[in-house]
């Protein structure tokens, strides 16, 4: 049952926290399917970072349950992180190590062999078009590029699903373009993934988007259904619509 | 475990890609060792005494000569009046040899000399008085054989005479070096990545906590060997350091301190959110860790509660046992003892360590 192919790649049902008395987080429920591109949209605050957060097993939930993968996360959380990569909304590579050795470091604590990760490095370097950076340490090289080394490092162990927190802010939307050339290289291959972003014709590209409004799904769907009952334009207008204060 | 050679590279590449920390471990320890060890050398020469001969006879005249030909006195001036210099500043030690001291010694009785110090500057005081002791015992040893020490004299116990005080300082101020090194590099490290952000992305991967922590430990206690083998051989080029025991005890023993030492550095780095945060707790204890260790203040000269308290203190253990091994020459069985209280302690320590360090939070 773990791995059958038709169940859900990512089922949370009720998923709930805390931080004390404020919940961020409010009884969330909603599957993904495997090869799915899910765009998690919400205002600053809605408990997006929280929700992922609890998905990948980084934080506890105060109630509810989340499975990837077919796992329960709260129970099992060192299995989980096998089968997923994640980019966080932090910075999530080491800026004093240069491009290669972020990537063999990574492939390392993911427990590839040496040679298969140095094959990967340079291959990844190659499809990114990176070759000039390879040496040079990240501080050095710009935001676009980083983000999607990001990106191929948490693809590199070949997971089931992929969660990007805000993969593209602050990135130029020639770069964006490009970035979501690859979303969409890693779903072709199979990997499901999860994204959140601010950018309202990105959401245009997920297959299924949900709204979170104050910790809870306020709507969910494919963007033209969502466009279609709200009768909007396009996600901006659907969005708006969602989070505007009710007057 | 595949993953911690993998750690350990790149926990070596960010230490020495900064250029200023391959100074920062190993230049500036030797320095702070250097200016340090002359600092703490407490020895005075040339304390001004004013002796009262009131005997004058052979025994008084030969005790007069040894403290002429002590470099830590010089003669300012003899007879009665001495305590007046002294209350003037005139003169910083006076010592009264009182009638009948030579029929006293003659007879195989006890004899008593007076010593009195201006202990307006209470450490001078106190090595005066120590000095003056040391040379009256000497003198009566000489004067009644070995056996019979007709003159007994306390000799403060921090005070060894004729031992070099720097060698006595030396080990000890090594073992700060060590500490602080160890403590800083290993306490700061989690926490620099938590502020990072790093470390959720080690979070979320499948990497063992203790896998994860013993690859961070593993480049700090290399580095801590190298920066105490640094330090000896600095010790010893410049200071004499004497190694009277064996060199293999103190290593052995300070592989097993820096796991106490980096352990509770990484303690340190998990209860904290920022490296700010880390340092003030770090610096607490080392405060307390250094100035409870017996290397300043004697130890048995603290009420006993503090005493109590060096027990538990890492620090104490291992300047022990440096000066233990390198001046006085003890063996393995000498600091077994030691060795099993800095093995629980490691022990403990670590799995704290692994245990406050949430994956899942
Ligand atoms: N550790 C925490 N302790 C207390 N409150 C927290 C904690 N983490 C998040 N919050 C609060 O929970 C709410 C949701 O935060 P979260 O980071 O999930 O929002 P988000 O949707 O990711 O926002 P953004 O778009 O700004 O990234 C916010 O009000 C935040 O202040
Ligand atoms: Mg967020």
């Amino acid at each position: 049952m773990q791995n059958s192919p038709q169940s859900p790649i990512i089922e949370a049902s009720k998923l709930t926290k805390q931080f004390g008395a404020f919940t961020a987080v409010d009884a969330i429920s909603f599957e993904v399917e495997r090869g799915e591109i899910f765009g998690f949209l919400g205002a600053n605050g809605a408990g997006k970072t929280t929700a992922m957060r609890m998905l990948t097993g980084l934080s506890r939930p105060t109630s509810g349950q989340a499975r990837v993968a077919g796992i329960d996360v709260a129970a099992h959380p060192e299995k989980v992180k096998q089968r997923i990569g994640y980019m966080s909304q932090k910075f999530s590579l080491y800026e004093d190590l240069t491009v290669m050795e972020n990537i063999r470091f990574y492939g390392g604590i993911y427990g590839l062999p040496r040679k298969q990760a140095r094959q990967a490095g340079s291959q990844l370097i190659e499809q990114l078009g990176m070759e000039a950076f390879a040496r040079k340490q990240v501080s050095g090289i710009p935001l676009g590029w980083r983000q999607k080394l990001s990106f191929s490092i948490a693809l590199l162990h070949q997971p089931d699903v992929v969660f990007l927190d805000e993969p593209t802010g602050g990135v130029d939307p020639v770069t964006r373009r490009q970035f979501w050339e690859m979303i969409y290289q890693a779903a072709e291959t199979g990997t499901t993934v999860f994204v959140t972003t601010h950018y309202m014709d990105e959401a245009e590209y997920c297959g299924r988007v949900s709204i979170m409004v104050d910790g809870q799904i306020a709507a969910l769907d494919t963007p033209d259904r969502l466009k279609s009952e709200f009768q909007a334009a396009n996600m901006h207008e659907v969005f708006l619509q969602l989070t505007r204060p009710k007057p | 475990m595949r993953a911690i050679p993998y750690i350990v590279q790149k926990e070596f590449l960010q230490i020495f890609r900064h250029r200023i920390m391959l100074p920062l471990i190993f230049v500036m320890p030797v320095l702070q060792l250097l200016v340090l060890s002359f600092a703490a050398d407490y020895e005075v020469d040339n304390l001004r005494l004013h002796i009262n001969d009131l005997d004058r006879s052979q025994a008084s005249r030969q005790l007069v000569g040894h403290f002429q030909a002590s470099p830590h006195f010089t003669l300012t001036g003899n007879g009665a009046g001495g305590a007046g210099q002294i209350h003037r500043g005139e003169a910083d030690l006076l010592l009264e040899i009182p009638l009948g001291f030579n029929r006293s010694l003659a007879k195989g009785n006890r004899a008593e000399v007076q010593v009195a110090a201006d202990a307006i500057n209470g450490v001078q005081a106190g090595l005066a008085q120590a000095y003056a002791n040391a040379i009256v015992q000497s003198f009566s040893r000489q004067f009644s054989g070995p056996t019979r020490g007709l003159l007994s004299i306390e000799t403060a116990n921090w005070y060894n005479p004729g031992q070099d005080y720097q060698t006595f300082m030396v080990p000890g101020i090594l073992v700060i070096l060590v500490t602080l090194v160890g403590m800083f590099l290993s306490g700061m490290n989690i926490v620099k990545e938590k502020e990072i952000g790093t470390i959720e992305q080690i979070n979320v991967s499948p990497i063992g906590k203790g896998a994860f922590i013993v690859g961070k430990l593993l480049p700090f206690w290399l580095i801590g060997m190298a920066e105490l083998s640094i330090g000896l051989i600095a010790g010893r080029l410049v200071f004499g350091l004497p190694l009277a025991g064996s060199l293999a005890i103190i290593f052995v023993f300070a592989g097993l301190y820096l796991f106490v030492v980096l352990g509770f550095g990484l303690l340190i780095s998990t209860f904290t959110e920022t490296q700010q945060q880390a340092m003030f707790l770090a610096w607490f204890f080392l405060i307390i860790f250094i100035l409870m260790s017996g290397l300043f203040t004697p130890i048995e000269s603290m009420p006993p509660w503090a005493q109590a308290l060096t027990k538990g203190n890492p620090v104490a253990y291992f300047v022990d046992v440096m000066r233990l091994v390198l001046l006085k020459g003890s063996g393995w069985q000498d600091v077994q003892p030691h060795f099993g209280v800095m093995a629980v302690y490691a022990g403990a320590v670590n799995t704290l360590a692994v245990l406050n360090y949430q994956k899942t939070n």
